[in-house]
């Protein structure tokens, strides 16, 4: 073709959307709606801090302390008692069947370890499907323990009032190894709402164009393809910046997710990742023939998304070859980026190794949809 | 250099699968000139258009349109060529205004305001710029789609059934309009299934099953189909006379206007032989000159005898 990109043509089409977006209100509400309400959704179920977690004690010692320190157990109210429990069977089948998060397991020697001068061995197994279901518990609980067995030794066992733990506490997370913090939530949750809703946006846009009718007036204009897609892209790289906004104030007022790192960091990490959901939209909506087929597409792309990015399950718990899927998914990379600058503070540097592989990303699809992208009505 | 055709194509082909839609159509169209296009549906006119201004890509062929190559250079050809689909295909959430800036940016016509107001003007629709193109009756979003189309000064329009749904003064308007404009110098290729509308066109060309099957002006067409026709007139609703009629020898189609009947045939001296006992039935029989529906159905006739 002879012709050159246009950033005439470019301005007519964003200029366009623009009028388009805004005359409809319902899409327009939803872009603005759906992040706050999965925000207040997701924010306030995930971020509760859970009490009363059915507890089974498996007490083969029965002695004074092992009371006691099961009674500072409950008394902190993360752990409620649901009976006791007798042998190993038992208790793995309570836990197998979500009937209780925790089973803690004294041993039968543990008054006499204890007072030889040791560090007995008690073992605290956690349901850790839901790991920030637990996560205050457990981690509270070495604390828990020390105070309630501190009171114990007045008199002649004060002796053992050391500055080492009089107990050797061993926590097995069962079922997901690795601890999800609440923090890690409200930063996830702003990479999963801009998917959700920039992917399903543009995946109509081109669809829509084409079931309209108003397809075949484009095509025989001399606007070039990739004058179009830009012209899809630019007025939502708006919509998604409103959107993170949006979350990262109610992040700050609401939940009080700390913020370290440099807002500029974090919006150029989030231009990056919104263009590319963007893309992969416009990359759908040129492969699929009908509207529903595109946002079928994307609801395609979702669920590995959410699922192996490391927002619903921790990346490190996965298998390999999930974790190979998780790298070549942009969202991965964004939340990797958001958590570290949010939380840690990290720094350009720092966010680089996962800032190339989103470009990377955005630049394939950018490639696909240009291939894709029909010309012709053939 | 002035190129005297402003569409001059060869053998262009199109297949969908393994069904030809446009087979080896020839097609000159000279510039100034009203050329109406002609068949039944689905006999590939849309699919001709599409192809001429660079929407869907020949199969076979070759040819230019203003002078330039249609394969190659169907850029250069968007630029000078109107097209008004056949389906309203400008967007019905936005506003008169809006869509015709659309259109004018993207085609980067020069004093884009005042060309867009002075459209509005033309079309009588000022008062009504902010309206939502959506809210526009079938008569004025076709006036719509023709003015946006002409936004850029195009050298040839492309007009899909411009005026399918359209009512007869809207029609009349419109056409009054085709005419202003190929005096103007523009080029017109418009495809209708309205007799009228056909004799109003400087040259035409019929399509069927993909064939182009005649094409020249009217008085052409007429002669070139070498029909002799004839006017019956029955009893009204007779619908026996007609089954009777087709019945003979010689006659090829009968086609009924009221309560008079168009019979046709090839062969003039059988026809009349076959008609002239009718006379003495008392029925009124003379001699008809063969209207341009005439030829259309009988070329349709022999389109579904040969292709089908």
């Amino acid at each position: 073709m002879s012709e050159r990109f246009s950033i005439a043509r470019l301005a007519a089409m964003v200029l366009k959307e623009f009028i388009q977006m805004r005359r409809d209100r319902l899409t327009f509400g939803m872009m603005v709606g759906i992040p706050l309400l999965q925000l207040i959704l997701f924010g306030f179920a995930i971020n509760s801090d859970p009490k009363h977690l059915p507890t089974v004690v498996q007490d083969n010692d029965r002695g004074v302390f092992a009371r006691d320190l099961v009674w500072g157990l409950k008394n902190s109210g993360y752990f409620e008692l649901r009976g006791s429990a007798t042998d190993n069977r038992q208790v793995r089948r309570l836990l197998d069947q979500g009937e209780c998060s925790f089973v803690l397991t004294i041993p039968a020697d543990f008054t006499r370890t204890l007072l030889r001068g040791e560090r007995p061995q008690v073992l605290l197994e956690a349901d850790a499907t839901d790991p920030a279901a637990t996560a205050n518990a457990v981690a509270a609980v070495n604390q828990l323990i020390e105070r309630a067995l501190e009171r114990d030794f007045t008199g002649p066992t004060r002796s053992l009032k050391r500055a080492a733990p009089a107990v050797d506490l061993r926590i097995h997370p069962l079922y997901n190894p690795e601890a999800v913090t609440q923090y890690n939530i409200v930063p996830g949750l702003m990479g999963v709402v801009l998917t959700m809703t920039l992917v399903i946006i543009t995946a109509v846009a081109l669809t829509r164009e084409r079931e309209r009718g108003t397809m075949e007036n484009l095509l025989a204009t001399p606007l070039r393809p990739v004058e179009v897609m830009l012209g899809k892209i630019v007025p939502y790289i708006l919509v998604g910046y409103v959107q993170v906004t949006l979350i990262l104030l109610a992040a700050k007022f609401l939940f009080d997710v700390p913020m370290r790192g440099s807002l500029v960091l974090l919006y150029t990490v989030s231009l990056l990742f919104i263009a590319a959901n963007l893309m992969v939209g416009v990359t759908f909506s040129t492969l699929a023939r009908t509207q529903l087929q595109a946002v079928q597409m994307a609801f395609f792309f979702f669920l590995p998304s959410i699922l192996l990015s490391g927002f619903m399950f921790p990346f490190r718990g996965m298998p390999v070859w999930a974790q190979w899927i998780g790298e070549a998914l942009p969202l991965t990379h964004f939340l990797r980026n958001i958590r570290g600058v949010l939380l840690k503070g990290n720094g350009w540097g720092e966010s680089l190794p996962h800032l190339w592989p989103v470009a990377l990303f955005l630049t394939v699809m950018l490639v696909l949809g240009l291939v894709r992208y029909r010309r012709t009505l053939d | 250099m002035p190129v005297e055709f402003a569409i001059d194509v060869q053998d262009i082909t199109k297949r969908f699968g393994d069904r030809t839609v446009v087979n080896r159509v020839a097609l000159q169209v000279r510039r100034g000139e009203i050329y109406g296009f002609l068949g039944p549906n689905g006999s590939g006119k849309t699919t001709f258009l599409r192809m001429l201004c660079g929407l869907l890509t020949p199969d076979a062929g070759s040819g230019t349109c203003l002078g330039f190559d249609l394969l190659r250079d169907s850029g250069q050809i968007k630029r000078r060529v109107g097209y008004m689909t056949q389906r309203f295909s400008y967007y019905e959430d936005l506003t008169l205004e809006e869509n015709l800036d659309f259109v004018a940016r993207i085609y980067g016509v020069p004093n884009r305001r005042a060309a867009v107001a002075d459209c509005l003007d033309k079309l009588g629709l000022r008062d009504r710029r902010r309206q939502l193109t959506g809210e526009l009756s079938g008569g004025w979003k076709q006036r719509l789609a023709l003015a946006a189309s002409l936004l850029h000064h195009p050298e040839l329009l492309l007009l899909d059934e411009p005026t399918a749904g359209v009512d007869p003064k809207a029609r009349r308007d419109f056409w009054d309009e085709v005419h202003q404009l190929a005096a103007a110098g523009i080029t017109v290729l418009v495809t209708t299934h309205y007799m009228d509308e056909a004799e109003r066109c400087h040259r035409l060309a019929y399509l069927a099953y993909g064939e182009l099957l005649a094409a020249g002006t009217a008085a052409e067409l007429v002669r070139g189909a070498g029909l002799a026709t004839w006017r019956v007139r029955g009893e009204t609703g007779s619908p026996a006379l007609g089954a009777r009629l087709r019945g003979l020898p010689g006659v090829e189609q009968v086609v009924p206007f009221g309560a008079v009947l168009h019979v046709s045939g090839s062969a003039a001296a059988l026809l009349e032989h076959s008609l002239a006992p009718l006379r003495v039935e008392g029925l009124a029989v003379e001699p008809a000159e063969t209207s341009l529906e005439d030829v259309f159905i009988h070329l349709m006739q022999r389109a579904k005898d040969n292709y089908r």
